[in-house]
């Protein structure tokens, strides 16, 4: 049972990669929006934003890779909604295979993905001036618990894209809900500088504790407690959305 | 039938056991039961795939229900279908077909009722039918990214073939469906008659002895339907028990030896397409008016003649009615209309279509 549920698992993992591969589009505009991002915020914004962290792109670029997952991982939902409207996902349902393979296997393929734009991200952040103050293990600690965050918020939107069902409002819907979560945090600017209401929110927000997580190991400060709310925030997630994602799964009608 | 009761508990006991069909017959009347009291016991019986008259039939279906919202999909349907057969669901778009396949492989859980395929419950078992079935569903679900091959060796390590058997299958099928040259390529490349036929391939990968095709040449132009069609039939000559959907009558008069008609979440008619042209009653005689408003005039010439209220069609110009025999009607309606001063392009005798069925049946057209 385990063992065909892991098998079944790899080969959608497989399915999914084969698509990054013949269709690289997905990875380049997945790759050029956070870059984007660096380069505006960075050279535009950046001289009016004042942080602790002394060059601006340090405070931000381990903001910007939490940013990645969260926005790639709206595309689950909108790659389930299509294997919706196309007839795909009756197929899988009518096979003998794991109940969880398909949403598991598309998942763990944008997983795999977003350690490449990670890097990638990383790279460009180099270029103009980033650096790792601390370690460079620690900056791979910090990158895994991105992709753990990415992977825990890839089951919310594959619960909404098949509750949905329709490729646009999932689009848009990802957007409404992403991007206000996004800004109202700590990716692009220290909390304090926020209104009292806002402030309170970017708070508590887990995006804003797991970039906190990932800017102290990339800047070698201390990650508080922090990383216990960004690991408690990961495994509701993922408690919750997982078994609601499966049984949207099953009750596609 | 309180005597043979305890015959029927028997024989469900006895092949539970394993005894064949053979052995529990010889013990029954060793046990000093009359077979006339087993014949009737057994014929009498009918609401049990598990006994022995039952055991050809594949798939059994029994007072099915199910409503989405207000909208009532399915009325106690029930049906049986024959082990090797080909049987038809026929009925206009929205008339239940895609739902009962949908509960049929699993998709969907009926409100209430009984659904066995090949032996196996469809609520209680689902995993078991997923086994033993393969679907062809009314859009192609084939991914677009992945080469012909690769779709191919995709589904068949889902059903969980070795990576060897699943090359060879894939093989196997893309030569029967004559697609090895496009092999290699990504299906977005391909037709629609050659995604139809890989669809159909996907579905046979792990050579399911049962079959449910939805609608399975909806689209096609002619050609490839037909070869859609001779797959098909061969399909059913090497033993597999296909129950496919359609709004064509054509497509079911060629294919299918069990017709049965649904409108309305309900069966409406069921028997061989013979049987369902019988039920018009002979033949059809057609008239083609010269002049479109002449139609209600024609039907009075003509009443007398037909065997039912004429149906008129406004659009085309066109009386039809059903007679017992068309040839001696024929004549004796040229007369009436001539009589009556009606101009006619055309006037013939045919049999009945499957059209004419379902407008006998359900008093309007199909679609």
């Amino acid at each position: 049972m385990i063992k065909t549920t892991v098998s079944d698992i790899i080969i959608m993992v497989k399915r999914n990669l084969i698509r990054y591969r013949r269709l690289p589009q997905l990875i380049v505009f997945s790759s050029i929006q956070p870059v984007m991002f660096v380069l505006l915020f960075v050279y535009v914004f950046g001289g009016a934003i004042e942080t602790s962290s002394g060059d601006y792109v340090n405070y931000l670029l381990p903001g910007i890779l939490v940013q990645t997952v969260l926005f790639g991982a709206m595309m689950t939902g909108v790659g389930l909604a299509d294997d919706v409207l196309k007839g795909m996902i009756d197929r899988f349902r009518s096979l003998p295979m794991a109940r969880s393979a398909l949403l598991a296997g598309r998942i763990i393929a944008e997983t795999i993905r977003n350690i490449f734009v990670i890097i990638l991200i990383t790279l460009v952040g180099v270029i103009i001036g980033f650096r790792i103050e601390h370690g460079f293990l620690d900056f791979v600690w910090a990158a895994f618990l991105v992709l753990l965050f990415g992977f825990a918020f890839s089951w919310i939107s594959a619960a909404i894209g098949l509750a949905v069902k329709n490729v646009e409002t999932v689009q848009t819907a990802g957007f409404i809900w992403v991007f206000p979560l996004v800004f109202a945090s700590s990716i692009f600017v220290p909390v304090q500088t926020m209104k009292t209401g806002v402030r309170v929110f970017a708070e508590n927000n887990p995006i804003s504790h797991v970039a906190n997580v990932v800017r102290a190991l990339s800047l070698g400060t201390s990650v508080g407690n922090d990383i216990w709310y960004s690991l408690f925030w990961i495994v509701i997630l993922l408690i919750i959305f997982i078994p609601l994602a499966i049984s949207r799964y099953h009750k596609i009608s | 039938m309180e005597e043979v009761q305890p015959v029927l508990k028997y024989i469900k006991e006895a092949k539970d056991f394993g005894f064949s069909d053979r052995e529990i017959l010889i013990s029954l009347i060793s046990a000093g039961w009359q077979f006339q009291d087993i014949f009737e016991a057994v014929l009498d019986y009918s609401g049990d795939a598990d006994l022995p008259n039952q055991s050809e039939k594949i798939i059994f279906v029994e007072n099915l229900n199910k409503s989405f919202g207000n909208v009532q999909a399915l009325k106690d349907v029930s049906l049986s279908v024959q082990k090797g057969s080909i049987t038809a669901l026929l009925g206009p778009n929205g008339a239940g077909k895609t739902t009962l396949i949908r509960i049929l492989t699993t998709l969907l859980k009926p409100d209430s009722g009984e659904a066995r395929v090949g032996g196996f419950d469809v609520i209680k078992n689902p995993q078991s039918v997923r086994r033993v079935v393969g679907l062809a569903g009314q859009s192609v679900a084939l991914d677009e990214i992945l080469t012909g091959r690769e779709n191919l060796e995709m589904f068949a390590q889902l059903y969980h073939l070795s990576r060897g058997e699943a090359v060879r299958r894939a093989e196997e099928l893309l030569v029967q469906f004559d697609l090895l040259d496009a092999a290699e390529r990504q299906v977005r490349t391909y037709s629609g008659g050659m995604r139809r036929r890989l669809d159909l391939a996907a579905s046979l990968i792990a050579n399911p002895p049962i079959l449910f095709l939805d609608e399975p040449t909806t689209g096609l132009d002619p050609r490839s339907r037909f070869t859609l069609w001779q797959i098909i039939q061969d399909l059913a000559k090497n033993g597999a028990t296909i129950l496919l959907t359609t709004q064509y009558m054509e497509e079911a008069d060629q294919l299918a030896d069990k017709i049965i008609v649904i409108d309305h979440g309900q069966i409406i008619a069921r028997g061989t397409a013979d049987d369902l042209k019988k039920q018009v009653g002979g033949d059809v005689v057609e008239v083609h008016l010269t002049n479109y408003q002449d139609g209600l005039v024609a039907i009075k010439a003509v009443q007398g003649l037909a065997k039912k209220w004429p149906n008129l069609d406004d659009e085309m110009g066109r009386v039809s009615f059903s007679a017992k025999d068309g040839s001696t009607v024929l004549t004796e309606a040229v007369r009436q209309l001539d009589n009556a001063g009606i101009g006619i392009t055309d006037i013939i005798f045919r049999r009945p279509t499957l059209d004419d069925v379902f407008l006998a049946l359900t008093g309007h057209v199909a679609e």
